[in-house]
């Protein structure tokens, strides 16, 4: 579902169109043998409603988009109302119930995309298909349409064609891509160079610099405490007694998680060891460990490196907490855009269970059982919230649930459920090794370890940056190769801008507090700009639960464009703060309390960058009588002089 | 002898509650207004309208949804907070079409009501004139979904009372609206009965019967003459079925 159209374009006269078939088309029609197809895949989930966010992808890229006559199916096999399925269906971006073409153009929309000159490659790419921005070709070949950050940032301007990742797009490349797709070459035959993701780690700590063999976390937690299971069931001479034992070694683990400080890694920063002693202590039916890899903080990329390159690393990092907390099932929650890792992951996954790191019996201690399964996001933001992101595991719309209770007590199938992000397992398998004491002694004293940078921008060397806690921005930009920088976003636009004048400030929870992205903008850069692309942002993935969030997102997005399109006054200003106090007031969970970040953010430090768009008057009208012209002005092809209302700059 | 019942402060007076209550039911069961929309006294709390947000020990909380407890203090009725709340049915009146002067719930609205008793008296923002057709389809009920709030009551009634699942929600964020649970879309396709919970829980004028329009005269309807602050007492959390407000 593409959602961003631009209006403002002007495209020529159809008849112009040097590829346009004599009579439009039809839609490919790819939806013969519908009924045993879409079977296929709800048989292989199992009828389980659940997994309706799972069988509703799996259909799309079955058909390319979701036929009523799939959903109907769907519906009707797993027994759930058809309003349900389509209630899904349509709250993930990816998901489409109207066909979107046989290729599929999505830009990433990042403001580092745009910094690195996407607007212009849409643009190249729309003339070279003869197709407008948001709509589908009229023979139903292609659609090119914008979406939120894919996490190529350093490798930027990305798009995703069909749901694969085409980084590093360039004038060339995007050629290329419009001649494969005018060829109607299948996408399996198209070049691999295309594909090509790189891993661009500059600065390798701990973590990125590990040298752990798979399992080795395990085996570490197993030996951890006196006297381990099997042991026991040697030499047991009472039930108590071996039980006692057997939870010695769980135990013993948390208590280096808990002596290691870790921290979360998602933003939030919630104590790690707390997190899931209090999982452990809930009582439920069943425990589950759940991997948080809806990585979709604009700026951010780390997790995509992590699950490329240290999957391993992830999953042990998952068995050692399902260890700790009793759980015998976990789930990687991969967010949409990675959906290219699937494969790599899925056999990692069964190298595992043939090396007896995962499945039953893990590392010979019997009873220790603990499978992983991938669950694929959809396109939401809002699935990186741990209860949107359980709400999306259950097979629902994405929508954070009213808290307390939380999702330690009350999570996946209303059972205790930790949800961690993917450094913060990456940790959690260091410390069950090296021990909580050594991951201490790294860091400060209130943020222990390290933390991974994503940094993107203006810099001459983006990539990933391991860094102890406690390194400073100034530092950061050192070691990038940054210059003439007037601010940094920490941690995307949920978090914090900052200018020059506070570059000394260091890199940590008692600080500055980031889940890892770092985008950094140099003189040349707008700022008014950056905040209108994350204001954009937010209200494209506000879940549209709440009113302030729903309604005041698109408000405050309505207020910045009026201002970019020239029409602005203090009026606007005003407004925007007091949207902004509704939002931090009484939002419903974190999007809507950090959406207006950052325009408050860069208002305090920006105010020109605002205040030299603004008319002088205080109000002016929404209503532009010139631009009402617009429309007229694209269908006769015109703009010249007399086509418009009032004399162009 | 009973237990006395515990309690928590709202606006500096005392304020008894039944363990299980939250602090708006408990609120709205001793006589005391906290606007709201999306809550309705025999369902469970849902938390999406956020007009019934207070300031609990200092920071804001959703009252609807924040289980009482004994000793908090609660500050509701503040200039501060009246006038967010005052935005966001600003928000929600630009958000959707809202003709009072020809809506047949005007005077019965709880939009209106609270809108009237909060002191609105424009809608301050543009207005977003969605394109949301009517559905006259039924033989005995209209939807007309230029109205609606998204307080998903019909969805929660017809669920839980009608056990029937009429209504759903499609889309996301400002894209959000109301779906009626049949393959054409149309209610008229849908298992809806004139008698369903679902037909008679909007507190807007999304779902009306058909041909009984002003059975009450303008200027004798509800909200008329009493405002709806007054009138905290009748949003009292009941069981579902004691019909009345």
């Amino acid at each position: 579902m593409v959602t961003q159209v631009d209006e403002g374009a002007v495209w020529p006269a159809q008849g112009d169109r040097p590829h346009a078939p004599a009579h439009p088309t039809n839609m490919p029609d790819n939806t013969a043998d519908l009924e045993p197809r879409v079977r296929r895949i709800v048989t292989r989930w199992g009828h389980d409603p659940t997994a309706l966010v799972q069988i509703l992808r799996e259909v799309q890229e079955e058909f390319d988009y979701l036929p009523a006559p799939a959903l109907t199916l769907v519906a009707r096999l797993l027994r759930i109302p058809y309003s349900r399925a389509k209630g899904v269906a349509s709250f993930y971006s990816f998901l489409s119930d109207e066909p979107r073409g046989s290729y599929r153009v999505l830009f990433s929309d990042n403001i580092t995309d745009r910094m690195a000159g996407s607007e212009r490659l849409v643009d190249a790419l729309c003339h070279r298909l003869w197709v407008e921005p948001g709509k589908v070709s009229e023979d139903g070949l292609v659609s090119v349409g914008h979406t939120s950050c894919t996490g190529m940032c350093d490798q930027g301007p990305a798009a995703l064609v069909n749901g694969r990742a085409v980084p590093a797009l360039t004038a060339d490349r995007i050629e290329q891509i419009g001649d494969l797709i005018l060829a109607r070459t299948p996408m399996a035959e198209w070049p691999a160079e295309l594909f090509a993701v790189t891993d661009h780690v500059r600065r390798s700590d701990i973590l990125l610099g590990h040298s752990l063999q798979p399992g080795d976390a395990i085996r570490a937690a197993l030996q951890r405490g006196t006297r381990g299971w099997s042991e026991h069931a040697a030499n047991e001479r009472s039930w108590r007694e071996a039980y006692v034992g057997a939870a010695q070694g769980p135990i013993a683990t948390l208590e280096e998680i808990k002596r290691s400080n870790l921290r979360g890694r998602g933003g939030a920063g919630f104590t790690t060891g707390i997190k899931w002693e209090a999982c452990r202590h809930a009582t439920g039916l069943a425990r589950y460990v759940v991997c948080n890899a809806d990585e979709g903080e604009p700026g951010t990329f780390k997790d995509r490196v992590l699950l490329t390159s240290h999957a391993d690393l992830v999953f042990d990092g998952m068995t050692v907490a399902a260890y700790a907390i009793g759980a015998s099932q976990g789930f990687l929650y991969l967010r949409g855009e990675y959906r290219y890792l699937l494969e790599s992951l899925e056999a990692t996954l069964e190298r595992r269970r043939a090396a007896n790191i995962l499945g039953n019996g893990i590392a010979g201690q019997a009873g220790f059982d603990f499978d992983i399964r991938i669950h694929v996001g959809a396109g939401s933001y809002v699935c990186g919230e741990e209860s949107a992101l359980i709400e999306s595991l259950e097979g629902k719309r994405g929508v954070p649930r009213n808290r307390p209770p939380y999702p330690v007590t009350n999570g996946y199938r209303q059972q205790p459920t930790i949800v961690n992000n993917v450094e913060t397992l990456c940790a959690a398998a260091l410390i069950a090794v090296h021990g909580g004491d050594w991951y201490r002694s790294l860091g400060t004293l209130k943020s222990s370890g390290t933390k991974i940078l994503s940094v993107a921008g203006d810099v001459a060397r983006p990539g990933l940056y391991e860094y102890p806690f406690g390194v400073t921005v100034r530092q950061v930009l050192d070691d990038c190769g940054a210059t003439g920088t007037q601010a940094v976003q920490i941690s995307g636009p949920s978090g914090v801008c900052i200018d020059a004048t506070e570059f000394d400030r260091r890199i940590a929870f008692e600080d500055l507090s980031t889940a890892g992205a770092f985008t950094v903008f140099d003189a040349s850069r707008d700022m008014f700009e950056v905040a209108r692309n994350y204001a954009q942002f937010f209200a494209h993935e506000s879940c549209g639960f709440c009113t302030p969030c729903r309604v005041g997102t698109s408000m405050l997005l309505a207020a910045m464009d009026k201002i970019h399109a020239g029409n602005g006054t203090q009026h606007e200003l005003r407004e925007m703060n007091r949207l902004n106090r509704v939002l931090l007031m009484s939002a419903h969970c974190g999007l809507g309390h950090t959406a207006c970040n950052p325009i408050l953010d860069t208002l305090k430090r920006f105010r020109p960058a605002y205040e030299r768009k603004l008319r002088s008057l205080d109000f002016a009208p929404a209503f532009d009588l010139d631009g009402a012209l617009d429309r007229a002005r694209q269908m006769t092809g015109r703009d010249d002089a007399a086509a418009h209302l009032e004399p162009q700059p | 002898m009973n237990e006395p019942l515990p309690s928590f402060r709202i606006d500096g007076e005392e304020c008894a509650f039944t363990p299980g209550q939250t602090v708006l039911q408990a609120a709205l069961a001793a006589g005391r207004h906290i606007p709201h929309l999306c809550y309705h006294p025999e369902f469970r709390p849902h938390g999406s309208c956020k007009l019934c947000t207070v300031k609990v020990n200092g920071s804001h909380a959703t009252s609807c949804t924040l289980p009482a407890r004994a000793g908090l203090e609660v500050q509701s009725e503040t200039a501060e907070l009246n006038a967010e709340r005052r935005m966001m049915v600003q928000l929600l009146f630009v958000e959707g079409n809202h003709f009072c002067p020809s809506c047949e719930k005007s005077g019965h609205c709880k939009l209106q009501a609270v809108a009237y008793d909060l002191g609105m008296t424009s809608p301050r923002f543009d207005h977003f004139f969605p394109d949301r057709p009517v559905d006259a389809s039924h033989p005995e009920l209209l939807l007309d979904f230029n109205r609606c709030i998204l307080c998903e009551l019909c969805v929660r009634a017809s669920a839980e009372v009608d056990g029937k699942q009429v209504f759903a929600l499609a889309g996301r964020g400002m894209g959000k609206h109301l779906v009626v649970n049949s393959q054409s879309g149309l209610l008229r396709d849908s298992d809806i009965a004139v008698t369903d919970k679902a037909a008679e829980v909007c507190p807007v004028g999304v779902i009306l019967p058909k041909r009984v329009g002003f059975a009450v005269p303008v200027g004798q309807r509800r909200f008329d003459h009493r405002p709806i602050s007054a009138q905290a007492g009748d949003f009292a959390p009941r069981t579902p079925g004691s019909r009345g407000s």
